[in-house]
């Protein structure tokens, strides 16, 4: 188990180095690049790009110097706003888009899970045509989309819910909707499928050739083992839930990192474009790397690695 | 073992019975070939065909009717701004008095033209990497796999993000930078088939008649994973067209006055509190059935594909 | 498969005195299955009778609906799409098919348990072998965990296992093979069942592995005196350590016997078939021949005998009845129509 952890961790260092780098190159390719030196913006702007990127040195101590800035924890400047820096943005934004993202999941993966297992129970039953039904229209349904839909219809039309901003649980509740849809729909279906799997295991015959009670089952037999391939897609969820906020946040206008990054694309303000991305990447990686080591410990196949054996 | 006789035991009928009647055993299942097989069952899910068939519609529509259409794509018409749906435009037009009908059904070109070239280089890119590192194996496979969990680990849309904010927005830079990260799933798909495929006794046997490699993976290896690359291609597709409009949004997608149905989603947010709903009803009704019908296709085509279920 | 099969007549000898009580009765069972095909009769009219300490084989070629009488015995039949259609199920004087879910789970794993064919996939790979032997302990009986730990090693050291106070902190992946099957068995026990139905208990596992599995078995049934339904179809197996045989084809019972009756003087074309299927080291001169066809579709049972097809012996009768059980012995019954007075002399064999 420790020598899969670190092996992971390097992986995950590697994973961020590469997208620094990447950045880092990217930035220097765009014709026109903001870091010509005499692209004439703010004089206070352009002060803070060259104190920040060392313009005045050579490519590679520029690149070693951007490196130690991006493990100090510090993206950069803004080019639109002088008083900005990425880190600025990042401490204002992040924890709004931290608890819309968190939010999501607890909905997407509890609602999900709990979907997929009826319809699983319930196989070819009314319970799993409605759940599947909803299912492959969530997965359908952009999550943009599905967001002006119940803007329209719950806060238009009805009037039941504010369409705009990040104030009250009522504020959350069209946002974690629109965004938690998809995701839910994933879940639903992949714990439909993973459940209807290992009911059909021996294990679970035996579980109840011992004359275990029926929710005993389900719960210590089946659904633990039925969450392994749904623990597996939590990275991936994560990055399409992480996506999502720009899109979710732009058009319900909360002020989180989501809408920040979207009005730098459009402004194309590229040094919060590629300091935001690398925080981002930063934080997706992390996730995946926890992710990873929480199915190490639900799993206890994977701590096996070659070394342990058996016995007879 | 116990029995109620309703029929009487006739003593005649002690006698052997003739052989050779009825030791004849008829076939009761004419013996598909894979894909017969695999068609058959297809058309068993009702579903999945509407799903087909309006895919086929879709993809023969859209290059019909903007060419047909007497309105034109980008043709701007200002006295008819934002007019509601009507006998002129099915669709209704929008701020431009451009006809949404029109220029819905070019949007349907542009995400059937990105979803498709994306699956097609991936699945070109995949097959072409997986096969290699899954049927080398070794230290080929093990330095292959290592760059392929890197690549996977970098969260996709973000670096897309990046390189089109790089890069001059187009068609063709939104289909490169979706498959530059795209094809690395496809690719361990196709790995993971080769190599359990490639330990089958049939390769082995190929082996063993002198087949050389080209001859092993065009014979034995394609056709048998053909089956799981199909249906992750009908899984990238919806994803392709989900990440264009999903970038036409933020966007970075393709530019004004050409139409996707992202950007006409994107336009029409301004106004969708204020009534003209058809501006972005249309758009998002075609991205969501587009989508439905390509995850429907691709449900069928896995139970259809999917060797362990037949019978 | 190459399966030795022995016989000791003094060992035969004792095991048909050994007899006990009836402890279960299953009379004119019926399990059908809803499918997309149709309904698939899978068990049609199976009646035998269990007594205190014996091991019955039931054997048969796969499909022939083994597995499914003993998951009906078990009440483990998926419902819907399964149904027991008709007959009953006699388990000390309770009829198990009219039991409800809650009185059903008091004998499950209580009085009659179950061992399954493949060891790999038995034990549930997220949770340790001790939590896997002690929850139906713990549901059934309310003792503490520190008792029931106890009681695994217990059962683990009766099974053959080594350093049970270790192992049971260890997850199924950690053990072998045959170190699994103890393991399945030893769940199987645990609760110190009256009744233990073995589904393939052998299979899986490697030649040198069965044989010690089957001699625990053996060690088992001599320590605790639980009575064994074993479902095979290796005859290896049934040889080693059956006191009774039942032959099944095509969800029905069409001989059953003592070892040595089903053995020595088989006489339903399909057994004799069977036999002759295998290797045998005592009869080298023999050809081994295989049973030309494959057993009926049982979607639509044929109207007659199940075997008339494919029977050397066939007559016109069989297509059109099926035959009724002839009693030969005491303990050994056949439904066949060559039993009949008016086939005899029909075949010279």
């Amino acid at each position: 188990m420790v020598k899969y952890i670190i092996q992971r961790f390097l992986m995950m260092i590697v994973t961020i180095l590469i997208i620094a780098t990447l950045t880092f190159f990217l930035m220097h390719a765009i014709p026109g690049s903001p870091l010509d030196s005499d692209r004439t913006t703010n004089p206070a702007i352009q002060e803070n790009l060259e104190k920040f990127y060392k313009l005045d040195q050579p490519l590679s101590s520029q690149y070693v110097s951007y490196l130690k800035s991006i493990i100090t924890f510090d993206f950069g400047p803004s080019i639109k706003k002088p008083n900005e820096t990425v880190n600025s943005l990042i401490s204002r934004g992040f924890p709004i888009s931290f608890e819309l993202g968190m939010v999501t999941i607890l909905v997407a993966v509890i609602s999900g899970v709990i979907l997929g297992t009826l319809a699983a129970l319930r196989h070819n039953g009314v319970v799993d045509y409605l759940a599947m039904t909803f299912a492959v229209v969530g997965i359908s349904l952009p999550n943009f989309i599905l967001a002006t839909l119940v803007i329209k219809v719950f806060a238009g039309e009805l009037g039941w819910f504010p369409a705009a901003t990040w104030q009250s649980p009522m504020h959350m509740v069209l946002p974690t909707l629109a965004l938690a849809t998809g995701p839910m729909a994933i879940i639903a279906r992949l714990t439909r499928a993973s459940m209807l799997e290992v009911l059909t295991q021996d294990y679970i015959k035996m579980a109840k050739a011992k004359g275990l009670k029926p929710w005993k089952i389900i719960i210590r037999y089946a659904l633990r083992n039925a969450m392994m391939p749904v623990v597996t897609i939590m990275g991936t969820m994560l990055a399409s839930i992480l996506t999502g906020t720009f899109v979710i946040e732009k058009i319900f206008a909360i002020p989180g990192m989501g809408k920040y990054f979207v009005e730098s694309i459009n402004n194309r303000d590229y040094p919060v474009i590629m300091g935001t991305t690398v925080f981002y990447s930063t934080f997706l990686v992390v996730m995946l790397f926890l992710v990873d080591i929480v199915y190490g410990i639900l799993d206890p196949r994977i701590k096996l690695h070659k070394k342990e054996g058996d016995a007879s | 073992m116990t029995n109620i006789h309703k029929v009487e035991v006739k003593d005649e009928w002690f006698k052997p019975k003739e052989k050779g009647l009825e030791k004849v055993e008829t076939v009761v299942r004419p013996s598909l070939s894979y894909w017969a097989d695999a068609w058959r069952r297809l058309q068993k899910n009702k579903l999945a065909m509407i799903g087909l068939f309006f895919l086929i519609f879709l993809g023969v529509a859209a290059i019909l009717i903007p060419m047909l259409s007497p309105h034109s794509v980008t043709g701007t018409d200002l006295p008819n701004q934002n007019k509601a749906p009507s006998m002129q435009h099915w669709f209704g037009t929008d701020e431009l008095g451009r006809d949404v009908f029109t220029r819905t059904w070019y949007g349907a070109r542009i995400s059937l033209f990105v979803g498709l070239m994306a699956a097609i280089i991936d699945v070109t890119i995949g097959i072409i990497y997986g096969g290699i590192s899954g049927y080398k194996g070794g230290k080929v496979d093990l330095v292959m796999m290592r760059i392929i969990e890197i690549l996977y680990g970098l969260p996709h849309l973000l670096v897309v993000i990046l390189l089109l904010v790089v890069m001059e927005p187009s068609l063709t830079t939104i289909i490169v930078a979706l498959t530059i990260t795209g094809w690395v799933g496809m690719a361990r798909i196709v790995r993971g088939q080769v190599l359990q495929i490639k330990n089958y006794e049939f390769v082995t046997a190929s082996k063993s008649f002198g087949a050389g490699t080209s001859r092993i993976i065009r014979k034995n290896l394609l056709p048998n994973t053909m089956g799981p690359i199909i249906v992750q291609m009908t899984l990238t597709v919806p994803s392709a067209i989900f990440s264009e409009a999903f970038l036409s949004f933020l966007g970075l997608g393709i530019q004004a006055p050409y139409a996707s149905w992202g950007v006409m989603a994107n336009d029409a947010l301004p106004v969708i509190l204020s009534g003209d709903w058809w501006r972005l009803f249309f758009p998002a009704l075609f991205i969501a059935i587009t989508m439905f019908a390509f995850n429907v296709l691709g449900d069928g085509l896995q139970d259809a594909l999917d060797p362990k279920l037949r019978g | 498969m190459t399966s030795k099969v022995n016989y000791d007549e003094q060992q035969l000898q004792n095991l048909s005195t050994k007899v006990g009580k009836k402890m279960l009765e299953v009379q004119d069972l019926h399990v059908t299955f809803k499918t997309y095909g149709g309904e698939v009769h899978a068990v049609r009219g199976v009646t035998f009778d269990l007594y205190e300490g014996e091991t019955l084989a039931i054997v048969g070629e796969s499909g022939c609906g083994k597995s499914v009488t003993s998951n009906a015995i078990m009440g483990l039949i998926p419902q819907p799409p399964g149904k027991i259609s008709n007959g009953r199920i006699f388990f000390k004087g309770k009829d198990l098919t009219k039991l409800n879910k809650n009185a059903l789970r008091k004998v499950q794993g209580v009085d009659i348990s179950m061992i399954f064919q493949d060891p790999m996939t038995a034990l549930n790979p997220t949770l340790t072998v001790g939590e896997q032997l002690t929850d139906g302990l713990r549901t059934h009986k309310s003792i503490s965990k520190i008792e029931a730990n106890k009681k695994a090693i217990e059962i683990l050291n009766l099974v053959g296992i080594p350093n049970p106070e270790e192992r049971l902190k260890q997850y199924p992946h950690q053990f072998s093979g045959g170190m699994r099957q103890r393991i399945v068995i030893a769940i199987a026990l645990i609760c110190e069942p009256l009744l233990l139905i073995a589904d393939e208990p052998t299979t899986a596992l490697d030649v040198t592995i069965q044989a010690q599995i089957l001699e625990l078995f053996e060690e088992i049934q001599e320590k605790t005196g639980v009575s064994i339904i074993l479902i095979t179809h290796d005859l290896g197996v049934v040889a080693k350590i059956a006191d009774r045989i039942a032959v099944m084809y095509a969800g029905k019972i069409i001989e059953i016997g003592m070892k040595r009756e089903i053995f020595y003087n088989p006489t339903h074309p399909y057994t004799k078939g069977l036999l002759n299927s295998v290797p045998r080291l005592d009869l080298l001169e023999e050809e081994l021949e295989p049973i030309e066809g494959t057993p009926p579709d049982l979607f639509a049972p044929p109207k007659g005998c199940a075997f008339a097809a494919r029977c050397p012996f066939a007559m016109e009768v069989c297509d059109y009845v099926q035959p009724e059980t002839t009693y030969l012995t005491t303990s050994h019954y056949t439904d066949c129509w060559l039993q009949d007075e008016r086939a005899k002399g029909l075949f010279s064999e």
